[in-house]
Protein backbone atom coordinates (compact mmCIF):
# COMPACT_ATOMS: atom_id res chain seq x y z
CA UNK A 1 0.00 0.00 0.00
CA UNK A 2 2.85 2.27 1.46
CA UNK A 3 4.39 1.56 -2.40
CA UNK A 4 1.80 2.41 -4.39
CA UNK A 5 0.68 5.78 -2.82
CA UNK A 6 4.07 7.21 -3.23
CA UNK A 7 3.63 5.76 -6.81
CA UNK A 8 0.33 7.34 -7.30
CA UNK A 9 2.20 10.78 -5.91
CA UNK A 10 4.60 11.08 -7.76
CA UNK A 11 2.37 10.32 -11.05
CA UNK A 12 0.24 13.02 -9.77
CA UNK A 13 2.60 15.47 -9.36
CA UNK A 14 4.13 15.34 -13.08
CA UNK A 15 0.65 15.32 -14.50
CA UNK A 16 -0.05 18.22 -12.50
CA UNK A 17 2.85 19.91 -13.47
CA UNK A 18 2.66 19.09 -17.10
CA UNK A 19 -1.14 20.15 -16.74
CA UNK A 20 0.49 23.46 -15.30
CA UNK A 21 3.06 23.61 -18.12
CA UNK A 22 0.25 23.75 -20.31
CA UNK A 23 -2.04 26.37 -18.88
CA UNK A 24 0.76 28.64 -18.51
CA UNK A 25 1.50 28.05 -22.48
CA UNK A 26 -2.14 28.72 -22.85
CA UNK A 27 -2.66 31.78 -21.16
CA UNK A 28 0.29 33.31 -19.82
CA UNK A 29 2.71 33.09 -23.66
CA UNK A 30 -0.41 34.40 -25.95
CA UNK A 31 -2.28 37.76 -26.20
CA UNK A 32 -5.98 35.48 -26.64
CA UNK A 33 -5.76 33.20 -24.39
CA UNK A 34 -7.98 34.42 -21.65
CA UNK A 35 -9.80 36.57 -23.59
CA UNK A 36 -12.85 34.27 -24.23
CA UNK A 37 -13.86 35.11 -20.70
CA UNK A 38 -12.31 38.81 -20.86
CA UNK A 39 -13.73 42.06 -19.36
CA UNK A 40 -16.98 43.26 -20.55
CA UNK A 41 -17.13 44.81 -24.01
CA UNK A 42 -18.78 46.69 -26.38
CA UNK A 43 -17.89 46.65 -30.12
CA UNK A 44 -17.55 49.27 -32.76
CA UNK A 45 -16.54 49.26 -36.48
CA UNK A 46 -14.26 51.46 -38.67
CA UNK A 47 -14.30 52.01 -42.92
CA UNK A 48 -10.94 52.51 -43.88
CA UNK A 49 -9.61 52.47 -47.82
CA UNK A 50 -6.53 50.81 -46.93
CA UNK A 51 -5.93 48.53 -43.95
CA UNK A 52 -2.46 47.28 -45.34
CA UNK A 53 -1.49 43.43 -43.27
CA UNK A 54 -3.65 44.94 -40.22
CA UNK A 55 -4.49 41.86 -38.67
CA UNK A 56 -7.35 40.50 -36.58
CA UNK A 57 -6.25 40.40 -32.95
CA UNK A 58 -3.92 43.73 -32.83
CA UNK A 59 -4.23 45.73 -30.89
CA UNK A 60 -6.57 49.09 -30.53
CA UNK A 61 -4.73 52.06 -28.27
CA UNK A 62 -5.74 55.26 -27.41
CA UNK A 63 -3.23 57.99 -25.93
CA UNK A 64 -1.00 54.58 -26.54
CA UNK A 65 -2.74 52.61 -24.39
CA UNK A 66 -4.67 49.29 -25.09
CA UNK A 67 -8.45 50.05 -25.22
CA UNK A 68 -9.59 47.03 -27.19
CA UNK A 69 -8.98 44.70 -30.31
CA UNK A 70 -9.55 43.97 -33.47
CA UNK A 71 -12.17 41.54 -34.11
CA UNK A 72 -12.70 41.01 -37.54
CA UNK A 73 -11.85 42.86 -40.64
CA UNK A 74 -13.98 42.07 -43.88
CA UNK A 75 -14.10 43.82 -47.25
CA UNK A 76 -17.31 45.98 -48.45
CA UNK A 77 -17.71 45.28 -52.01
CA UNK A 78 -20.19 48.61 -52.40
CA UNK A 79 -18.25 50.86 -51.02
CA UNK A 80 -14.50 49.03 -52.08
CA UNK A 81 -13.53 49.92 -48.41
CA UNK A 82 -12.18 47.16 -45.53
CA UNK A 83 -14.39 46.66 -42.61
CA UNK A 84 -12.94 46.66 -39.14
CA UNK A 85 -14.24 45.35 -35.76
CA UNK A 86 -12.78 46.30 -33.38
CA UNK A 87 -14.12 44.92 -29.14
CA UNK A 88 -13.45 47.75 -26.84
CA UNK A 89 -13.41 47.74 -23.01
CA UNK A 90 -16.56 48.59 -21.86
CA UNK A 91 -14.22 50.49 -18.84
CA UNK A 92 -13.80 52.99 -21.60
CA UNK A 93 -17.01 54.12 -22.74
CA UNK A 94 -16.61 57.41 -22.64
CA UNK A 95 -14.92 58.29 -26.12
CA UNK A 96 -16.36 60.92 -28.74
CA UNK A 97 -18.36 59.48 -31.16
CA UNK A 98 -16.09 61.74 -33.60
CA UNK A 99 -13.14 60.60 -32.74
CA UNK A 100 -10.97 59.56 -35.29
CA UNK A 101 -9.20 56.06 -36.28
CA UNK A 102 -5.47 55.74 -37.88
CA UNK A 103 -3.42 52.99 -38.79
CA UNK A 104 -0.19 53.10 -37.25
CA UNK A 105 2.80 51.03 -37.36
CA UNK A 106 4.55 49.51 -34.06
CA UNK A 107 8.46 50.42 -35.08
CA UNK A 108 10.26 50.86 -38.10
CA UNK A 109 8.82 46.93 -39.52
CA UNK A 110 6.60 46.31 -36.40
CA UNK A 111 3.09 45.10 -37.10
CA UNK A 112 0.39 47.36 -37.57
CA UNK A 113 -2.25 48.81 -34.91
CA UNK A 114 -5.38 50.63 -34.86
CA UNK A 115 -5.16 54.29 -32.48
CA UNK A 116 -7.80 56.29 -31.55
CA UNK A 117 -7.82 60.18 -31.08
CA UNK A 118 -11.07 61.53 -29.55
CA UNK A 119 -12.94 63.93 -30.81
CA UNK A 120 -15.17 66.64 -29.20
CA UNK A 121 -18.56 65.57 -29.25
CA UNK A 122 -20.76 65.18 -26.43
CA UNK A 123 -22.51 61.83 -27.51
CA UNK A 124 -20.01 58.76 -26.69
CA UNK A 125 -19.43 55.30 -28.69
CA UNK A 126 -22.12 52.62 -28.24
CA UNK A 127 -22.28 48.91 -29.30
CA UNK A 128 -22.10 48.48 -32.98
CA UNK A 129 -21.36 52.00 -33.52
CA UNK A 130 -19.42 52.91 -36.79
CA UNK A 131 -16.48 55.08 -36.39
CA UNK A 132 -16.70 57.84 -39.55
CA UNK A 133 -13.47 59.58 -39.73
CA UNK A 134 -10.83 57.34 -40.39
CA UNK A 135 -7.27 57.39 -41.66
CA UNK A 136 -5.39 55.25 -44.28
CA UNK A 137 -2.32 53.06 -43.40
CA UNK A 138 0.77 54.32 -44.23
CA UNK A 139 2.19 52.31 -46.85
CA UNK A 140 5.77 52.17 -47.38
CA UNK A 141 6.30 51.35 -51.03
CA UNK A 142 3.19 53.86 -51.90
CA UNK A 143 5.83 56.51 -50.27
CA UNK A 144 8.86 55.00 -52.05
CA UNK A 145 7.02 55.16 -55.12
CA UNK A 146 6.26 58.47 -55.03
CA UNK A 147 9.94 59.58 -53.94
CA UNK A 148 11.01 58.10 -56.65
CA UNK A 149 8.33 59.54 -58.64
CA UNK A 150 9.70 62.90 -58.13
CA UNK A 151 12.76 62.44 -57.97
CA UNK A 152 12.99 61.15 -61.78
CA UNK A 153 10.97 63.96 -62.65
CA UNK A 154 12.36 66.84 -61.01
CA UNK A 155 15.91 65.48 -62.07
CA UNK A 156 13.98 65.21 -65.93
CA UNK A 157 13.16 68.99 -65.11
CA UNK A 158 17.23 69.48 -64.34
CA UNK A 159 15.90 70.55 -60.76
CA UNK A 160 17.84 67.79 -59.22
CA UNK A 161 19.99 69.41 -57.20
CA UNK A 162 17.49 71.68 -55.34
CA UNK A 163 14.79 69.32 -55.02
CA UNK A 164 16.40 66.03 -54.40
CA UNK A 165 17.38 66.25 -50.34
CA UNK A 166 13.61 68.38 -49.98
CA UNK A 167 12.21 65.09 -51.18
CA UNK A 168 14.32 62.64 -49.03
CA UNK A 169 12.60 64.73 -46.07
CA UNK A 170 9.38 64.01 -47.43
CA UNK A 171 8.78 60.23 -45.75
CA UNK A 172 10.01 61.74 -42.07
CA UNK A 173 7.73 65.21 -42.46
CA UNK A 174 4.82 62.83 -43.05
CA UNK A 175 5.31 60.45 -40.50
CA UNK A 176 5.83 63.31 -38.27
CA UNK A 177 2.38 64.43 -39.32
CA UNK A 178 0.93 61.46 -38.73
CA UNK A 179 1.84 61.25 -35.19
CA UNK A 180 0.61 64.73 -34.09
CA UNK A 181 -2.35 64.60 -35.80
CA UNK B 1 19.46 -8.05 -58.13
CA UNK B 2 15.94 -6.38 -59.14
CA UNK B 3 14.61 -9.56 -57.38
CA UNK B 4 16.36 -8.54 -54.01
CA UNK B 5 15.53 -5.01 -54.46
CA UNK B 6 11.96 -6.19 -54.57
CA UNK B 7 11.94 -8.00 -51.99
CA UNK B 8 13.42 -5.90 -49.70
CA UNK B 9 10.91 -3.47 -50.61
CA UNK B 10 7.81 -6.10 -50.07
CA UNK B 11 9.67 -6.31 -46.72
CA UNK B 12 9.15 -2.23 -46.00
CA UNK B 13 6.27 -2.77 -47.17
CA UNK B 14 5.51 -5.67 -44.49
CA UNK B 15 6.83 -3.92 -41.87
CA UNK B 16 4.61 -1.08 -42.29
CA UNK B 17 2.06 -3.31 -42.25
CA UNK B 18 2.24 -4.94 -39.24
CA UNK B 19 3.04 -1.83 -37.22
CA UNK B 20 -0.21 -0.55 -38.64
CA UNK B 21 -1.59 -3.86 -37.65
CA UNK B 22 -0.42 -3.73 -33.88
CA UNK B 23 -1.57 0.20 -33.90
CA UNK B 24 -4.87 -1.23 -34.69
CA UNK B 25 -4.42 -3.85 -32.12
CA UNK B 26 -3.42 -1.11 -29.59
CA UNK B 27 -6.68 0.86 -30.22
CA UNK B 28 -8.97 -1.48 -29.97
CA UNK B 29 -7.72 -3.00 -26.84
CA UNK B 30 -7.62 0.31 -25.04
CA UNK B 31 -10.89 1.22 -24.08
CA UNK B 32 -10.55 -1.64 -22.10
CA UNK B 33 -7.08 -1.07 -20.56
CA UNK B 34 -8.40 2.22 -19.81
CA UNK B 35 -10.53 0.30 -16.77
CA UNK B 36 -7.69 -0.84 -15.13
CA UNK B 37 -5.83 2.82 -14.75
CA UNK B 38 -3.71 1.59 -12.35
CA UNK B 39 -1.53 0.05 -14.94
CA UNK B 40 -1.40 3.08 -16.94
CA UNK B 41 -0.99 5.35 -13.75
CA UNK B 42 2.73 3.31 -13.20
CA UNK B 43 3.40 3.41 -16.65
CA UNK B 44 2.92 7.41 -16.69
CA UNK B 45 5.39 7.36 -13.97
CA UNK B 46 7.57 5.14 -15.33
CA UNK B 47 7.84 6.89 -18.58
CA UNK B 48 6.96 10.41 -17.90
CA UNK B 49 7.80 11.18 -14.81
CA UNK B 50 11.15 9.17 -14.72
CA UNK B 51 12.09 11.94 -18.03
CA UNK B 52 10.89 14.77 -16.22
CA UNK B 53 14.87 15.51 -14.96
CA UNK B 54 16.27 15.18 -18.39
CA UNK B 55 13.86 17.18 -19.92
CA UNK B 56 13.91 20.48 -17.55
CA UNK B 57 17.51 20.08 -17.51
CA UNK B 58 17.54 20.13 -21.84
CA UNK B 59 15.04 22.24 -21.89
CA UNK B 60 16.79 24.86 -19.85
CA UNK B 61 20.26 24.86 -21.78
CA UNK B 62 18.12 24.95 -25.51
CA UNK B 63 16.35 28.21 -23.90
CA UNK B 64 19.37 29.59 -22.54
CA UNK B 65 21.14 28.52 -25.56
CA UNK B 66 18.17 30.62 -27.56
CA UNK B 67 18.41 33.32 -25.90
CA UNK B 68 22.11 33.67 -25.72
CA UNK B 69 21.85 33.25 -29.99
CA UNK B 70 19.11 35.00 -30.46
CA UNK B 71 20.11 37.93 -28.28
CA UNK B 72 23.17 38.04 -30.58
CA UNK B 73 21.07 37.83 -34.10
CA UNK B 74 18.44 40.31 -32.69
CA UNK B 75 20.88 42.76 -31.68
CA UNK B 76 21.98 43.44 -34.98
CA UNK B 77 19.32 44.51 -36.27
CA UNK B 78 18.29 46.62 -33.06
CA UNK B 79 15.30 44.66 -32.10
CA UNK B 80 16.39 42.73 -29.05
CA UNK B 81 12.79 43.55 -27.60
CA UNK B 82 11.80 40.53 -30.43
CA UNK B 83 14.19 37.94 -28.42
CA UNK B 84 10.54 36.48 -26.08
CA UNK B 85 8.72 36.02 -28.97
CA UNK B 86 11.59 34.51 -30.89
CA UNK B 87 12.11 32.27 -27.72
CA UNK B 88 8.66 31.55 -27.75
CA UNK B 89 8.11 30.74 -30.89
CA UNK B 90 10.86 28.32 -31.51
CA UNK B 91 10.04 26.52 -28.47
CA UNK B 92 6.53 25.86 -28.20
CA UNK B 93 6.72 25.16 -32.00
CA UNK B 94 9.18 23.20 -32.85
CA UNK B 95 11.85 22.74 -30.39
CA UNK B 96 9.88 21.79 -27.40
CA UNK B 97 7.97 19.05 -29.33
CA UNK B 98 11.00 17.30 -31.29
CA UNK B 99 13.70 17.66 -28.31
CA UNK B 100 11.01 16.58 -26.21
CA UNK B 101 10.77 13.64 -28.33
CA UNK B 102 14.02 12.53 -29.81
CA UNK B 103 15.13 12.47 -25.48
CA UNK B 104 11.44 10.54 -24.98
CA UNK B 105 13.14 8.19 -27.69
CA UNK B 106 16.53 7.93 -25.53
CA UNK B 107 14.96 7.74 -22.10
CA UNK B 108 11.99 6.23 -22.20
CA UNK B 109 11.36 4.47 -25.82
CA UNK B 110 14.57 2.29 -24.91
CA UNK B 111 13.28 0.97 -21.53
CA UNK B 112 10.24 0.23 -23.11
CA UNK B 113 11.63 -1.89 -25.72
CA UNK B 114 14.43 -3.37 -23.73
CA UNK B 115 11.77 -4.41 -20.89
CA UNK B 116 9.06 -6.08 -23.51
CA UNK B 117 12.16 -7.56 -25.58
CA UNK B 118 13.40 -9.46 -22.22
CA UNK B 119 9.92 -10.29 -20.97
CA UNK B 120 9.89 -12.02 -24.59
CA UNK B 121 12.89 -13.71 -24.22
CA UNK B 122 12.45 -14.75 -21.03
CA UNK B 123 9.18 -16.17 -22.43
CA UNK B 124 6.96 -14.19 -19.49
CA UNK B 125 4.59 -13.07 -22.21
CA UNK B 126 3.90 -16.49 -23.63
CA UNK B 127 3.45 -17.68 -19.83
CA UNK B 128 0.60 -15.03 -19.35
CA UNK B 129 -0.55 -16.24 -23.06
CA UNK B 130 -0.66 -19.63 -20.97
CA UNK B 131 -2.70 -18.05 -18.13
CA UNK B 132 -5.20 -16.77 -20.48
CA UNK B 133 -4.07 -13.29 -19.93
CA UNK B 134 -4.12 -11.07 -22.79
CA UNK B 135 -0.38 -10.08 -22.96
CA UNK B 136 -1.52 -7.00 -25.09
CA UNK B 137 -4.14 -5.32 -23.01
CA UNK B 138 -2.46 -6.31 -19.37
CA UNK B 139 1.19 -5.15 -21.03
CA UNK B 140 1.63 -3.39 -24.39
CA UNK B 141 -1.52 -0.97 -23.89
CA UNK B 142 -0.42 0.58 -20.38
CA UNK B 143 2.83 1.47 -21.72
CA UNK B 144 1.40 2.41 -25.08
CA UNK B 145 -0.69 4.73 -23.48
CA UNK B 146 1.49 5.90 -20.06
CA UNK B 147 3.84 7.45 -23.43
CA UNK B 148 1.14 8.63 -25.01
CA UNK B 149 -0.52 10.81 -22.13
CA UNK B 150 3.16 11.61 -20.86
CA UNK B 151 4.67 13.42 -24.15
CA UNK B 152 2.26 16.56 -24.45
CA UNK B 153 3.05 17.13 -20.37
CA UNK B 154 6.58 16.71 -21.47
CA UNK B 155 6.77 19.03 -24.28
CA UNK B 156 4.57 21.57 -22.22
CA UNK B 157 7.14 21.21 -18.81
CA UNK B 158 10.19 21.81 -21.87
CA UNK B 159 8.72 24.65 -23.22
CA UNK B 160 7.95 26.29 -20.17
CA UNK B 161 11.56 25.79 -18.78
CA UNK B 162 13.31 26.62 -22.10
CA UNK B 163 10.61 29.76 -21.85
CA UNK B 164 12.76 30.99 -18.33
CA UNK B 165 15.97 29.94 -19.73
CA UNK B 166 15.72 32.48 -22.64
CA UNK B 167 14.51 34.80 -20.28
CA UNK B 168 17.32 34.26 -18.06
CA UNK B 169 19.69 34.65 -20.23
CA UNK B 170 18.14 37.55 -22.41
CA UNK B 171 16.96 39.11 -19.26
CA UNK B 172 18.96 38.77 -16.38
CA UNK B 173 22.41 38.71 -18.35
CA UNK B 174 21.84 40.35 -21.68
CA UNK B 175 19.94 43.08 -20.23
CA UNK B 176 16.66 42.84 -22.73
CA UNK B 177 13.87 45.37 -20.94
CA UNK B 178 11.83 42.44 -19.10
CA UNK B 179 8.35 44.28 -19.91
CA UNK B 180 9.07 44.16 -23.51
CA UNK B 181 10.22 40.50 -23.23
CA UNK B 182 7.01 39.70 -22.06
CA UNK B 183 4.16 41.65 -23.95
CA UNK B 184 6.01 41.34 -27.29
CA UNK B 185 5.80 37.77 -26.73
CA UNK B 186 2.02 37.73 -26.32
CA UNK B 187 1.31 40.02 -28.80
CA UNK B 188 3.21 37.92 -31.74
CA UNK B 189 2.09 34.60 -30.10
CA UNK B 190 -1.36 33.19 -30.80
CA UNK B 191 -3.18 30.22 -29.59
CA UNK B 192 -2.38 28.16 -32.72
CA UNK B 193 1.24 28.15 -32.19
CA UNK B 194 0.54 26.84 -28.78
CA UNK B 195 -2.33 24.30 -29.98
CA UNK B 196 0.43 23.09 -33.23
CA UNK B 197 3.04 22.34 -30.33
CA UNK B 198 0.50 20.07 -28.67
CA UNK B 199 -0.77 18.77 -31.72
CA UNK B 200 3.20 18.10 -32.44
CA UNK B 201 3.87 16.52 -28.86
CA UNK B 202 0.44 14.08 -29.26
CA UNK B 203 1.38 13.01 -32.37
CA UNK B 204 5.10 12.43 -31.40
CA UNK B 205 4.14 10.58 -28.43
CA UNK B 206 1.78 8.26 -30.53
CA UNK B 207 4.77 7.35 -32.96
CA UNK B 208 7.90 7.25 -30.21
CA UNK B 209 5.69 4.97 -28.39
CA UNK B 210 3.96 2.24 -30.78
CA UNK B 211 7.83 1.94 -32.60
CA UNK B 212 8.99 1.36 -29.01
CA UNK B 213 6.46 -1.37 -27.91
CA UNK B 214 6.41 -2.50 -31.31
CA UNK B 215 9.99 -3.35 -31.73
CA UNK B 216 10.34 -4.87 -27.68
CA UNK B 217 7.10 -6.90 -28.67
CA UNK B 218 8.21 -8.54 -31.54
CA UNK B 219 12.25 -8.28 -30.64
CA UNK B 220 13.74 -11.80 -31.60
CA UNK B 221 14.04 -13.83 -27.90
CA UNK B 222 17.97 -13.30 -27.51
CA UNK B 223 19.95 -11.23 -25.32
CA UNK B 224 21.09 -9.82 -29.25
CA UNK B 225 17.82 -9.37 -30.60
CA UNK B 226 16.50 -7.27 -27.53
CA UNK B 227 19.73 -4.86 -28.27
CA UNK B 228 18.73 -4.46 -31.96
CA UNK B 229 14.96 -3.72 -30.80
CA UNK B 230 16.72 -0.75 -28.50
CA UNK B 231 18.61 0.48 -31.17
CA UNK B 232 16.19 0.39 -34.10
CA UNK B 233 13.80 2.01 -31.38
CA UNK B 234 15.90 4.99 -31.19
CA UNK B 235 16.85 5.42 -34.49
CA UNK B 236 13.03 5.23 -35.95
CA UNK B 237 11.83 6.94 -33.58
CA UNK B 238 14.19 9.72 -34.39
CA UNK B 239 13.45 9.63 -38.36
CA UNK B 240 9.76 9.66 -38.00
CA UNK B 241 9.89 12.17 -35.68
CA UNK B 242 11.51 14.37 -37.87
CA UNK B 243 9.60 13.14 -40.53
CA UNK B 244 6.47 13.87 -39.41
CA UNK B 245 7.40 17.30 -37.59
CA UNK B 246 7.74 18.34 -41.72
CA UNK B 247 4.32 17.11 -42.43
CA UNK B 248 2.65 18.45 -39.82
CA UNK B 249 4.44 21.92 -40.23
CA UNK B 250 3.51 22.11 -43.75
CA UNK B 251 -0.22 20.94 -42.77
CA UNK B 252 -0.37 24.08 -39.92
CA UNK B 253 1.04 26.45 -42.29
Amino acid sequence: MRKSRTLNLGTGSFVLLGFAALFFLTTQTTSRGLSWFGPPHYEVTAKFDNIADLKVGAPVSMSGVEIGRVTKIDFDSNEYKAVVSMRLNERYNKIPTDSDASIYTQGLLGGKFIGLTAGGADTYLKDRDQIDFTQSAFVLENLIGQVLANFTKSKADDQSQASAPADSKTPADSKAKEKTK
Amino acid sequence: MFKELWESFTDALEGLGSVVHFLFRLVVNSPRALLRFDLISQQIFNSGAFSLVIIMLSGLFVGMVLGLQGFQLLQRFGSEEALGTAATIGLVKELGPVVTALLFAGRAGTALASELGLMRATDQISAMEMMAVDPIQRVVVPRFLGGVISMPLLAAIFSVIGIYGAQLIGVQIMGVDSGSFWSQMRAAVSLSDVSEGIVKSLVFGIACSLIAVYQGYYAAPTAEGVGRATTRTVVTSAVVILFLDYLITAAFL
